[in-house]
This record gives C-alpha cells, structure tokens and sequence, in this order.
C-alpha cells in the first residue's frame, strides 16, 4: 500500500461511514482515504455501494453514521452546493443538461446568480482549450456527441476549481479513443495536484490508470490494493468474491447456416428533434452465429432494435425472419414465428417494475405462448398455476436470487432481473434472439452467466443478434462485428480478425467519410 | 425553511387500505366543524345526516336506488383510470345512455312488449359508448388531452337533454312543464320490493357489473392489458398491446356502464326523461372510483357510501333546514381527503430549516 490512511496527507478522509436505508446497509463502516495528486479507483459491482458513498461524499445523502475529514477536518456535507464551496466537484454518469440550450447557458444555469454568460463562455473555452476538450460555448447541446456534452460536464466541473474531482462510469459512453482522450486529461489533472474519485468496473482501464483502488462488495471495504500490481482476474475475483467463470465456447468458424434474421434497405425517420433515425440499414444473421452491433451509445441502437422487434412499423419489405417480411407485423406476430426479444432498459421496458414476476412473465410471452399460459379456450383467461410454474422453472434455471417467492420486478437486483429476463426469452428456445445490452449494469457472475447462454442458443442453431456497447463483451461473445455510427451500420469483420483500434474508427464514424457509392455497393453486396 | 416532499421507500400496505377509512373520519370530523359554524348542533346533525337514513327500510331503499348508477359509472371508470385514461365526463354518458334508451318508449309509445326494456337497456348503453368514443377518439388520434375533451362534452349532454325534454319530445299533456311523457309499463325496471318501496334491480345489474368487471381485471389477459399499459405503456407495446386501442376499450366500457346507469335512473326511479336528470352521478362517481381502491368490488361499498351523503343531504334540507348542497361539500371534501391520505402515504413531508440549495444538481 502506497500510503495509508493514517497519512496526514489525506486530502478527504471517511471513518466508519455508514448508511441504512430502512432496513438495508447500503454502505456499512466504510473506511477510505484519498491522498493529495491521485487517482483513486473505487470498484465494486452494482449494488456493492458505490453510488451511495458517492451520493454522501458530494452531498446528496447523509450518512447515518461514520464521519467525513476534509483536509483534516470533520466536516458535515450537506448539499452538493456545499460540496462544491469545499472543493469537490462531480461528473455524473447521467448528464443533466439541457439539449435546447447552448453550452455557455447550460454551464451559468448550474453556478448560479451573479455570472455574466459572456464571462462565463470565455472561461469554458479558455479551460477547455487548456484542457484538451476543445468546446464552443456557442454550440446547442443537442448538436453534441455523447463524448462532447461529457466535456461540458467536465470543464463545468473545472471552472469550480475543484481539489476533488469525482467520475462516475465517466467510459461507459465513450469509444476507445474519447476514452483515451478523457485520459490524459485526467493525467494532466492529477498532475496540477488534484485528486479524482474514479468510479469504474472496467478494470483494465483501473489498471492503466489508477495509483489506488477501494474495492467496495455488499457495502463493505473488502480491499484496498494498487492496481497496477494486480491483474484484471485478480480485482474481479475482490469485487464478486469468487472467481468468475471463463465463457466456454468452441473456435470461431464461418457460419454458413440459413440466414434467419435480415434487415434490407431499412430507413426510419428520427422521433424526435433530438434523436437518430437509421438510414439504409443492410445486415443478416445467420443460424449458428451471434452478431455483435459495438457502438456509444445514441447512434440508433435502441431504434434498431425498436425496427427489429416490430415495436416500430415499418415497411413489409425492411424485415425479414426466416425468409419472411414481416416489416409491417408486430411484436407478438414476429415472437410467434420464434423470434424473442430482450430490451436494453428492463425496468419499464423489458419489465413492469411495480408488477411480479409471474406478470411479468405474462408481458412477453402472453400471445407466443396463449396455448401453454391461458385457459378455457380463447376467452384469454389467464392459467396461473402454468405461469407460477414457468415463473419458477425459469428462476431455477437461471439461478434467479430473490426475497420472496413472487416479488416485484423492481425488488430483484439489476442482474437477477437481467437473468430472469433473459431466461424469460431462452426458456422459449428462440430461433431468433435479439438483445440489447445483455449485460448492462449486471455483477459479473450474471454477466459471465449471460453471456454463456447466449452462446449456448447460438451453438444450438439459432441467430442471435446482440447490440452492445461493451467491446470486451462483443470480443468474447460475436462472431462477426458490426458496428453502428450516426443510424448507419458497418461491417467491422470477423471477431477473431478485427482490431480494437479499426471498430474505435468505425465508432467514431470513420466510413461515413467514405465515397458514397462504394457505401451503397457494399450494401447490395451484403445481399 | 424548505419543505421536501419525498417518496417513501417502503409504503405502508396496511395504510393503503386504510386510507378510505381514514379519509372518511376526517370528513366526518370537518363536517362536525362545519356544522358548528352554521350554529347547528354537530351531533345532531351528523346524525341525521348519517345515521338516519339507514333506520328505515324506505330510505334504505332510495339508498339502493341512488348507490345503483354511483356503482356502475364507477366500475367503468375504475377500468378507465387503472388504464391511465382520465375520462372526467360519464356524466354525460350518463345523459346520453338516457336520451338513447328513452328513444323507444318516447317515439314508439305503441311498442309495447317484453322485448322493450331489454332493447332500451342495450340502445342506452350503446348511446353511452358512442358518446365517450369522442374523446377516445380525439385522443388516439389528435392527441388531444381527454379531461378537456370530455368534461366538455358534458356541458353539451347537459344542454342537448334540456333541448329535448323542452322541445321535440316534451309531453304533450305535460301542461307545457319540461319533461316526456311517462314511459309505459314495459318500458319500467321491475322493483325487487314493491311492498316496502321502490328499489328496483337496477342494483342487480350494478352488482353483476362489478363482479364481471373485478374478474376481467384480476383474471383475464384483457384485464392484465389494462394493468400494464396503465402503468407502463412501453412495456406495454413491449408486450404488443396498443394503447390507442385500449383509450377506446376504457372509454366504450366505462361509457356504456355510464349509459347504463342512465337508461336505469330513467326507467327506474324517475319513470319519464326530464331536465332534472343530472345531478352529478359521473362526477361523484370519481370519488367513489377512489374511495373504492380502483377497484371494482371496493366501489360497490364507496358507491353505498356516496349514496349515503346524496340521503343525508336531503334528510338534512327537511331537518336542519340546510341546503341539500351541503351533500357536495361533503363529497368534495371526501375526495379531496382521500387523496390527501394517499399522498402521504407514497410521500413523506419534510420541512427542513436552513438554506435551499442550488437549483441544477445532477441527482
């Protein structure tokens, strides 16, 4: 350990930091110290606390017990406004800015009275200028690219002058070369003599950067370590507790199966002023093979998977399953022909939140499987003991972990309800699955869990296509990569032959540089 | 000072059900205030207001009658609201099944068999749902707010029925008052007790109604349709179902129970069409829509409840010599006491010295 706690060079300090909602102890005791000039990694899975320290640390909780030193001192942060008057700063991993507004005002909107916009609009682009995150102040949010506005949040944060800077997943909306942008900028931070709190669970990304990590398991301290000594496999088995299991799955070969899921010259209009449509979208998923769709966020993802789903209409020609149009069919007729879906959100959109598991059992799988869950013919009474029991085989399955027999979707964590929707779609054995983010927000052991069983459908001879925004989960899971920039959709190449750096190229939106007629011969050709 | 409202974790259930209990002693409770304010004595009067009505088998009779179209406009409107569309007008749907179903015994007064009633009862409730297809149209359509659409809607019933019963189908022998003929025999409801009063099996079909109406929400994949889109309308289209088609399925159902209820208030206790035929039934049957929980069989007993205050509001006009719209105070107050309850009992009320914070935090 470079430096303990006891240090006195301790810029912030927590003791025995402890936070009970009702009856559960988000965060229990929590020792930590972040030094002066460092970057301090605080890891841990989803549900381990980090959010909850972070939430007390700036303000916006306050701790039931335990005590917050500030240089030393114990002070009592009760607003995120008097976090700020100390010194600390947040970036957070939901931005909250104004799409319709400029940069300048979204930045005065957030110091409050007394700050001239002109004033203001200097110093953003003086700071981002000497920064590296070149900005206009002049620029509508709305115009600006995920990596942008996060650039906004952060010279926001900077022109506070803050000694503590704290990210929150500050990646997880970034390509690899935005990401490796943030990163000297956060070099050059650290080297000014300012600390980052750095929230992650990309542990590659800890490890390249971090001088110290906090590893936090069920809102405890479960260790404290330097990063760069350890290796990625050694910081997963301290955040999950247990080793996590390797993805089994046999070499990758050319999938030559019948294609089952096809997209042709699919266009759709954006929704919103703010949002993306697709543009002549081409692609085929074949039996056998898992298709991975890499991408930041907000580049048409979750339109494509609307299009696909049947969520969206669109023309009968656009979609095809099995060899069938089925553009103009919807959900329920596309689920029955064998096609299953997983959302990326799963509360509100995969999921009822204030609904049990049995309902929501119901949701997806009430018209592809009315034979199986209704009864008394066709008057669409609903058999509850064949729902109780499907609810239940599914849980067993997929190993399901919940407080009661048939609780609501919004009491099970992120990945009990990410393997219950998921086991949800494979307990159909699907000749087509189409998820997105299977993997979101879930702890590792589900992740790892997940990601087998997707293998496991395709080997079995069904198509899956997978959107996500996790290169090492596309890496390990495809076996070709497609990757979608601005509602367009390029083929990146086998998984085993293409480089991190060409899809980071893609993702940036390399190809849309391209001459425009080998773009649309390519797509004739995709045929 | 700063007052926070926030979300409780944790709701308390039991408090959930109690809420109505709760809202209705403290209705009763400022009702007594009230009443000491008129200068009348509180025991009294709640007594006569409250307790009165339910001594003697006539009145217990007249509460049937005036529970009867209380609970079925609010069995539909439970649908309604529990699918997240605000319909505010079954008043006039109410009117509207009325002026559909007296259609037969008005203009064919020579038509007189068994097959009449049934006939009135299915007119009424289509007149119902063709009413309320409006707003549900305009909505699914336009996008229109349809608590606009159809509590205005209300206002045109209203003045539509005063039109008739003043105009093309006044009663001819009527000495010129406002008002259609009396229908014939075949067009009445048949009274259940004729020896002790005037109830008549309207209440049956607004038992059967919520009965019908509790099973399709609790036990079919309609009902369960109804629950999601009401709660979650993208997991609703996840699930496939489509929430312009079920604006209209609310909307006809709860428009044709409100017609229904209609076509029983005229054929049953009043007997003829007059302009007197609104007094606020599809209004006070939000509260009982409420007060029941959205749920069809806990809006039989708010329905009996409401209907008590409807009672006690006349009883009070003959005892106190107060006006019989001290009824609405109390429903007003009923409702609003009820909602009240359960807002503090989804959130929590902080007050919270010292200075605001900032406006624009992340979280």
């Amino acid at each position: 350990m470079a430096r303990s706690a006891a240090n006195g060079d301790a810029l912030l300090e927590v003791r025995g930091l402890t936070k009970v909602f009702g009856t559960l102890k988000a965060n229990d005791s929590l020792d930590l110290s972040i030094g002066k000039g460092e970057i301090h990694a605080l890891l841990g899975e989803n549900g381990a606390g980090k959010s909850t320290l972070v939430k007390m640390l700036y303000g916006s909780l306050q701790p039931t017990a335990g005590e917050i030193l500030w240089k030393g001192k114990a002070v009592s942060v009760t607003s995120p406004s008097f976090a700020r008057s100390l010194g600390i700063g947040m970036v957070f991993q939901h931005f909250s800015l104004f799409e319709s507004l400029t940069v300048a005002d979204n930045i005065v909107l957030s110091l409050g009275p007394g700050h001239s916009i002109e004033q203001v609009a200097r110093d953003a682009e003086r700071l981002s200028q000497e920064y590296g995150l070149p900005l206009h102040a002049s620029t509508h949010i709305g115009d600006l690219s995920v990596g942008e506005r996060q650039r906004v949040e952060i010279v926001r944060c900077l022109l506070q002058d803050p000694e503590l800077i704290i990210l929150d997943e500050p990646t997880s909306v970034l390509t690899p070369q935005e990401a490796d942008n943030l990163f000297v900028t956060l070099n050059r931070l650290r080297d000014e003599g300012r600390s980052i709190l750095y929230i992650s669970h990309r542990l590659e990304e800890v490890k390249a950067m971090c001088d110290r990590a906090t590893i936090l398991r069920h809102g405890k301290v479960v260790g404290e370590c330097d990063p760069r000594k350890e290796t990625a496999a050694s910081l997963a088995s301290m955040m999950v507790g247990s080793e996590v299991a390797e993805v089994q799955r046999e070499t990758r070969e050319d999938k030559t199966g019948e294609i089952l899921l096809e997209v042709r010259d699919a266009s759709l209009p954006p929704a919103t002023p703010f949002s993306i449509g697709l543009k002549t979208i081409n692609m085929a998923v074949r039996a056998g093979e898992v298709v991975g769709i890499a991408g930041v966020a907000g580049n048409g993802q979750g339109e494509l998977f609307d299009l696909v789903s049947g969520e969206v209409a669109s023309t009968k020609n656009a979609v095809f399953l099995r060899g069938q149009e089925v553009g103009n069919l919807g959900i329920n007729d596309r689920r029955k022909m064998g096609a299953a879906f997983v959302p990326e959100e799963r509360l509100g959109h995969g999921a009822v939140p204030g609904m049990t598991l049995t309902d929501n059992l119901l949701l997806a799988r009430h018209a592809s499987d009315a034979v199986a869950l209704q009864r008394f013919g066709r008057i669409g009474w609903v058999w509850e003991e064949m729902v109780d029991k499907a609810t239940k085989r599914i849980c067993e399955e997929m190993d399901v972990r919940k407080s009661a027999e048939n609780p609501a979707a919004s009491a099970l964590s992120g990945g009990n309800l990410q393997k219950f929707i998921m086991g949800r779609e494979l307990d159909r054995q699907p000749s087509v699955l189409v998820v997105n983010q299977p993997t979101w927000g879930v702890d590792a052991g589900a992740a790892s869990r997940i990601r087998q069983a997707l293998i496991d459908l395709a080997a079995s001879g069904s198509a899956v296509l997978m959107i996500s925004q996790d290169l090492d989960e596309i890496f390990e899971v495809a076996d070709r990569i497609l990757v979608m920039h601005d509602g367009t959709i390029a083929e990146a190449g086998k998984a085993g032959d293409v480089t991190r750096e060409k899809i980071g190229l893609l993702m940036g939106g390399a190809h849309t540089e391209r001459d425009p007629e080998e773009t649309s011969m390519e797509a004739d050709h995709a045929h | 000072m700063r007052i926070e409202v926030s979300r409780r974790q944790m709701p308390s259930r039991l408090f959930a059900y109690l809420s109505p209990v709760i809202a209705l002693a403290l209705t009763i409770l400022l009702g007594a205030i009230v009443f000491m304010a008129l200068g009348k004595d509180p025991v009294q009067a709640l007594y006569s207001y409250f307790i009165e009505p339910l001594t003697e088998t006539w009145s217990l009779h007249e509460l049937l009658i005036k529970a009867t179209p209380l609970i079925l406009i609010a069995v539909g409107l439970s649908v309604c609201y529990l699918s997240n569309n605000w319909n505010i007008g079954a008043e006039g749907q109410f009117l509207m099944g009325a002026v559909a179903g007296s259609a037969i015994p008005v203009l064919l007064p020579e038509f007189q068999n068994y097959l009449v009633l049934p006939l009135m009862l299915i007119l009424a409730m289509a007149g119902g749902a063709a009413y309320a297809a409006i707003p549900a149209f305009l909505k699914s359509r336009f996008n229109t707010n349809e608590i606009l659409t159809s509590l205005m809607l209300v206002y045109v019933a209203q003045l539509f029925v005063d039109w008739l019963v003043r105009g093309p189908w006044r009663n001819p022998q009527g000495f010129s008052f406002p008002g259609t003929i009396t229908f014939n025999d075949f067009a009445l409801l048949p009274e259940m007790f004729p020896a002790s009063g005037r109830a008549n099996i309207g209440i049956l079909f607004a038992l059967v109604a919520a009965v019908l109406v509790w099973l399709m929400i609790r036990r079919t994949l309609k009902g369960f349709e109804v629950r999601v889109l009401g709660q979650n309308p993208r997991a609703g289209r996840f699930a496939g179902f489509s929430s312009a088609k079920m604006t209209f399925f609310a909307f006809l159902l709860s428009g044709a129970l409100a017609g229904l209820a209609g076509i029983i208030e005229v054929a049953g206790a009043v007997q003829h069409l007059n302009e007197k035929l609104s007094v606020g039934y599809g209004f006070a049957a939000i509260i009982v829509v409420f007060l029941g929980r959205l749920n069809p069989l806990g809006a039989v007993v708010a329905g009996l409840v409401l209907a008590l205050t409807y009672l006690g509001g006349e009883a009070a006009q003959i005892s106190l010599q107060i006006s019989d719209k001290s009824a609405r105070v109390f429903q007003g107050m009923l409702l609003f006491l009820v909602l009240a309850c359960d807002t503090l009992i989804n959130y929590r009320i902080r007050f919270i010295a010292g200075q605001p914070s900032a406006s624009a935090e992340g979280n």
